[in-house]
């Protein structure tokens, strides 16, 4: 238990996937201009982290590992998402469209999100067990949440600031993510 | 494509003109991630280059026969088998590189430079056209890698390219080697690029939407709210 609750910490503040390790940095600048949307876009991001890991974790120990064939770990790993996702749209449209009115425009920009790939990666590259990949995963995806969360609000705030002509836009942006890391880097250590 | 293009305009338009990094802002998570180190800029940037071109070159060879519908499923195949080709060589020949890349070797796949080309270029583009995209875009991605690799090193350790250059009068500021420093310096960089051009280059496009293939998708995303 206490051995989770170690990755469940480091994946949320201490590896945070934004900030500290730079997965997911698309998302992280395209869609956090608003906070409804970046909440939508992170919720959406948790669920598929943890169905990605709940898939991809099992082929890779008892089809690809048994069988000598972890090189093609890349290849079935981003497939095995891609076609994930399109179920998971499709199941949702069908059967809880609420859910899918909320979440459905995120879906289909996620299968190419580093931050999704990255986590099954890591998972395998730590040689973790099935719930500790669980963990990891949620960790990871609410740690991608505040990361979101946080710099929507900094990003609101910073639309009435007066920002040098050459700044406006993505290098500003940037700037203040820096800053939103350096917070972060107090958990450094922590873990 | 309005006006046709010269070879050569070809092969400069990703070193320059749309450097795919400091002027279309894609594939922002190698870019910060692997280069606290000039060096790993460069290994980054050449691996990803050889997968652009593998990449440009088989999806030009194969635009004709990829039906519409599932083209996005086809080109990822396409490019993530030429990158497990390109990860294995490099864990053979280069395994400073490989273990100093890390996670990042395998994730090129989802890199939307080369998911961007195949889409924007080498799908409408005869076959040796899209590789001279290929070597101009994966030139212009290593270079703008070394440049922030190199700004990176420099002040947060001390060396370039592994030599010691300010030991003498400056101690290293080794945030710059960190997380904050990454997105300091990239934001910077585009900052000085926007000055040199008087905003026109980057500030057309907000987030290089256009040219990353999930781009309907998050246009409506965005535009929903407003």
């Amino acid at each position: 238990m206490g051995n989770l609750a170690v990755i469940f910490v480091g994946a949320v503040l201490v590896n945070n996937f934004v900030l500290a390790k730079f997965l997911g940095i698309c998302p992280f600048l395209g869609v956090s201009k608003k906070l409804d949307q970046a909440f939508g876009m992170s919720v959406a991001v948790i669920f598929v982290m943890v169905m990605a890991t709940s898939v991809t974790h099992p082929i890779y120990t008892y089809l690809l590992e048994p069988n000598r064939l972890g090189y093609l770990q890349t290849v079935v790993f981003i497939l095995v998402i891609a076609a994930l996702v399109q179920l998971v749209e499709i199941v949702l449209k069908k059967y809880i469209p609420s859910l899918h009115a909320a979440l459905g425009v995120y879906l289909p920009l996620i299968t190419t999100n580093c931050a999704v790939l990255g986590v099954t990666i890591q998972n395998i590259d730590s040689k973790f067990g099935f719930v500790e990949s669980l963990v990891n995963s949620i960790g990871a995806g609410i740690g991608f949440m505040l990361a979101m969360v946080l710099f929507a609000g900094v990003r609101q705030k910073m639309e009435n600031c007066d920002v040098p002509e050459c700044f406006k836009g993505i290098p500003i942006t940037l700037v203040a993510a820096s800053i939103v890391a350096v917070s972060f880097m107090g958990f450094s250590g922590m873990v | 494509m309005a006006e046709k293009k010269s070879k050569l305009q070809i092969l400069t338009n990703g070193i320059i003109k749309e450097n795919p990094t400091l002027v279309l802002i894609l594939g922002t998570c190698p870019s910060l991630a692997v280069t606290s180190l000039a060096k790993n800029g460069i290994g980054m940037g050449l691996a990803t280059t050889l997968v652009l071109i593998g990449s440009n070159v088989v999806i030009s060879l194969l635009k004709n026969i990829i039906p519409d519908k599932v083209k996005i499923p086809c080109y990822i195949t396409v490019i993530a088998g030429f990158v497990t080709v390109i990860k294995a060589l490099v864990e053979a020949y280069a395994i400073d590189l490989y273990n100093a890349l890390g996670i990042f070797l395998p994730l090129i796949v989802v890199n939307c430079i080369v998911l961007g080309r195949a889409e924007m270029f080498a799908s409408k583009n005869s076959v040796f056209d899209s590789f001279l995209d290929a070597v101009g875009m994966g030139l212009g991605f290593t270079f703008a890698l070394f440049c922030m690799g190199s700004i990176r090193e420099i002040l947060g350790a001390g060396t370039w390219m592994g030599l010691p250059v300010t030991i003498n009068f400056m101690e290293p500021i080794s945030i710059f080697s960190l997380a904050p420093g990454g997105f300091f310096v990239f934001g910077c960089l585009i900052a000085i690029i926007n000055k040199l051009t008087n905003g026109k280059a980057v500030k057309k496009k907000s987030f290089a939407c256009a040219a990353c293939p999930a781009a309907s998708v998050c246009q409506k995303a965005n535009k929903e709210e407003e």
